[in-house]
């Protein structure tokens, strides 16, 4: 039985920004079976609809699972408000594919576009110094884990819309940089689809494999309902793949954007 | 162990050892959910809806939350009924529970190509879809008339033997007429309720949060109408009812039988608690063992007033 729901202990939680929470849950056969990538569907109490967090730390000795999140409506804001020592209803860990991890001595490049910067810390982790991070927020105050990407090792580059933090500009104009002076074996993206869009059209410029992490509204979160289609390419042809089965993380190659 | 036996019905001419079955579209072809129990705990099974060619669906968002529900535009997305009959039921038939292959059509022929189709393989019985909102040809539209009803459950009911049960829209003005009329041509039984049109605005952008603009209500916020809906169709008909719409807990499926109804499907709630059906058939075994009852008794026991 790959998955699990079960009420788990809430270990540890802080604000880290302005609305953006981090979580440590204890969930010891979860965080076992859990790859990088995937992700846990949250129960907000008095919601119908579970809330898809992605997995920003997994350890495995210590048996815990940390998730970073926003409040962005009514149920993350419910979520915001467990406490410390109380039980979270999760299901997990979910997500048919995560990314793949290349041998460490390989050379990563990571980006990030605001919340979509927790997922990317496993890898960063993974490849050490041999990753570049490139780290992007709207401003100094939604800037999140630059301690922990800095701790993993890698090379990090961090930018904000306004110039607030870091250097001004989007991250997309730091991977055209990176990428000019030199070519890494793997890019890996998560974030904003026009971020994400961009990203895809440059690692193929650039001939350089990429892998990003995509979102959808979500119901069963594990294959059974359809409801979170994503546009990709499949044997030449156009096929709604599903985000919670398929993915989270696709093949650039695969996914296709409304224009 | 929980003492499961007091659950066994028969519906249809078909043995479901308790009467808890997933609700079509939400449990697929039921092999994720392995993954957290066996299937075989579950009464039966209804799968995604299948029709002749495979479907892509509609564009996504497919799914917005509700007070107390959901709405969902899927649009019939499916590999088609040949992928079914190949590579997913020979799996299914493999697990100890009674398979319900649930069929769509854009047209009356269609249906009977399907229901052909399905004739010769081993599903146990066919749940004809009339009544899903999301798909523009065929889909509803046959569902909300008694001419339209009656058309397909008699092209179906010539394609096959196996048990025929038709499923219902809640979207009419009177569902009881409707479920007569399928009865006068020949279906086994009725299920009931599929999901209620519904819509969502995002107030911020102007723009509907389904990218279909409307989609199906279901879960919680809708229990109350399955209720009625599966009690007044009780009333109208002799042949069985399988009552959806809503059911979270044991509590609701012994109150929908109540009304009515002797098999219940499951869906929307298990979007909240994938556990929830095998949870909601050890609920009903522990209520039947300490009132020392069999569940089938409870089958319209409701006392109207
Ligand atoms: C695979 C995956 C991983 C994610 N990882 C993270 C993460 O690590 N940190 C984080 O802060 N956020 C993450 N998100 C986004 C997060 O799920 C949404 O922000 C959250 O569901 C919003 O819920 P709400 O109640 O606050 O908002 P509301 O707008 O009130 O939610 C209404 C409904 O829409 C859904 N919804 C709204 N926005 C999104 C969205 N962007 N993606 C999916 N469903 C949405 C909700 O789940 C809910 O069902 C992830 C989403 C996915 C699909
Ligand atoms: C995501 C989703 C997909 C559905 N797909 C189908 C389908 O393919 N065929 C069908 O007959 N009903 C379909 N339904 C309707 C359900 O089977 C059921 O009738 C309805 O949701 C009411 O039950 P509930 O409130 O327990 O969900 C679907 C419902 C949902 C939520
Ligand atoms: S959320 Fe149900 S299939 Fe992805």
């Amino acid at each position: 039985m790959k998955y699990t729901q079960g009420l788990y202990p809430i270990i540890s939680k802080k604000a880290i920004a302005a609305e953006i929470y981090d979580m440590t849950i204890r969930c010891p056969h979860i965080a076992k079976a859990a790859v990088c990538g995937q992700f846990v569907n949250i129960k907000a109490d008095g919601f119908m609809l579970r809330r898809p967090i992605s997995i920003c730390g997994i350890d495995k000795e210590n048996g815990t699972l940390r998730i970073v999140f926003e409040v962005r409506g009514k149920g993350t804001k419910a979520l915001s408000q467990l406490a410390e020592g109380q039980l979270i209803d999760i299901v997990a860990p979910l997500g048919g594919r995560g990314f793949t991890l290349l041998e460490k001595d390989k050379k990563a490049v990571i980006i990030g576009g605001g919340i979509g910067n927790p997922p990317m810390l496993p890898i960063a982790q993974h490849y050490g110094r041999n990753a570049t991070v490139i780290s992007g927020f709207r401003n100094a105050s939604a800037v999140i884990l630059q301690k922990d990407f800095a701790a993993s090792g890698a090379d990090v580059i961090l930018c904000t819309d306004d110039g607030s933090a870091g250097r001004k500009g989007f991250v997309t104009d730091a991977l055209a940089e990176t990428l000019k002076s030199g070519k890494p074996d793997i890019i890996y993206a998560c974030g904003p689809s026009v971020m994400l869009k961009r990203i895809i059209s440059q690692a193929k410029e650039a001939g350089v494999k990429c892998e990003v992490s995509l979102e959808e509204r979500m119901g069963c979160g594990v294959g059974g309902c359809l409801v979170c289609a994503c546009r990709t390419i499949r044997d030449g042809e156009e096929y709604y793949a599903h985000v919670c089965k398929d993915g989270p993380v696709f093949d650039a190659e695969e996914v296709l954007f409304d224009d | 162990m929980t003492d499961m036996s007091r659950l066994g019905i028969d519906f249809a001419g078909v043995h479901f050892k308790n009467p808890i079955v997933p609700a079509s579209g939400t449990f697929g072809y039921g092999k994720e959910f392995e993954e957290f129990y066996s299937l075989s705990e579950l009464g039966g099974i209804s799968v995604k809806g299948t029709t002749g060619t495979r479907r892509n669906g509609n564009l996504p968002p497919r799914i917005a939350e509700t007070p107390s529900g959901m709405l969902n535009s899927v649009g019939l997305q499916n590999p088609g009924i040949d992928h079914f009959i190949a590579e997913e039921l020979p799996y299914l038939k493999t697990k100890d529970t009674v398979i319900i292959a649930n069929i769509a059509g854009s047209t009356a022929e269609e249906y009977r190509e399907i229901a052909e189709k399905l004739d010769s393989t081993d599903v146990d019985m066919i749940e004809v879809n009339i009544s899903c909102p999301n798909v523009k040809a065929g889909g509803a539209a046959f569902g909300v008339s008694c001419e339209g009803a009656a058309h397909i459950t008699s092209i179906v009911r010539k394609a096959t033997k196996k048990p025929v049960m038709m499923k219902l829209s809640p979207n009419v003005t009177s569902i009881a007429d409707i479920a007569k009329a399928c009865e006068a041509e020949g279906a086994d039984a009725v299920s009931l309720i599929n999901t209620l049109l519904g819509m969502r605005i995002d107030i911020r952008t102007g723009r509907p949060i389904l990218h279909n603009n409307v989609g199906g209500l279901s879960g919680p916020a809708v229990f109350p109408v399955a209720v009625r809906m599966v009690w007044q169709v009780a009333n109208a008909v002799k042949i069985p009812v399988c009552g959806m719409g809503g059911v979270s807990s044991w509590e609701d499926a012994v109150e929908i039988m109540m009304a009515g109804a002797s098999l219940v499907q499951v869906g929307a709630a298990i979007f909240n608690d994938p556990m929830v059906p095998v949870k909601i058939t050890k609920g009903l075994a522990d209520h039947c063992n300490e009132k020392d009852i069999m569940l089938r008794d409870i089958v319209g026991a409701v006392k109207p007033w």
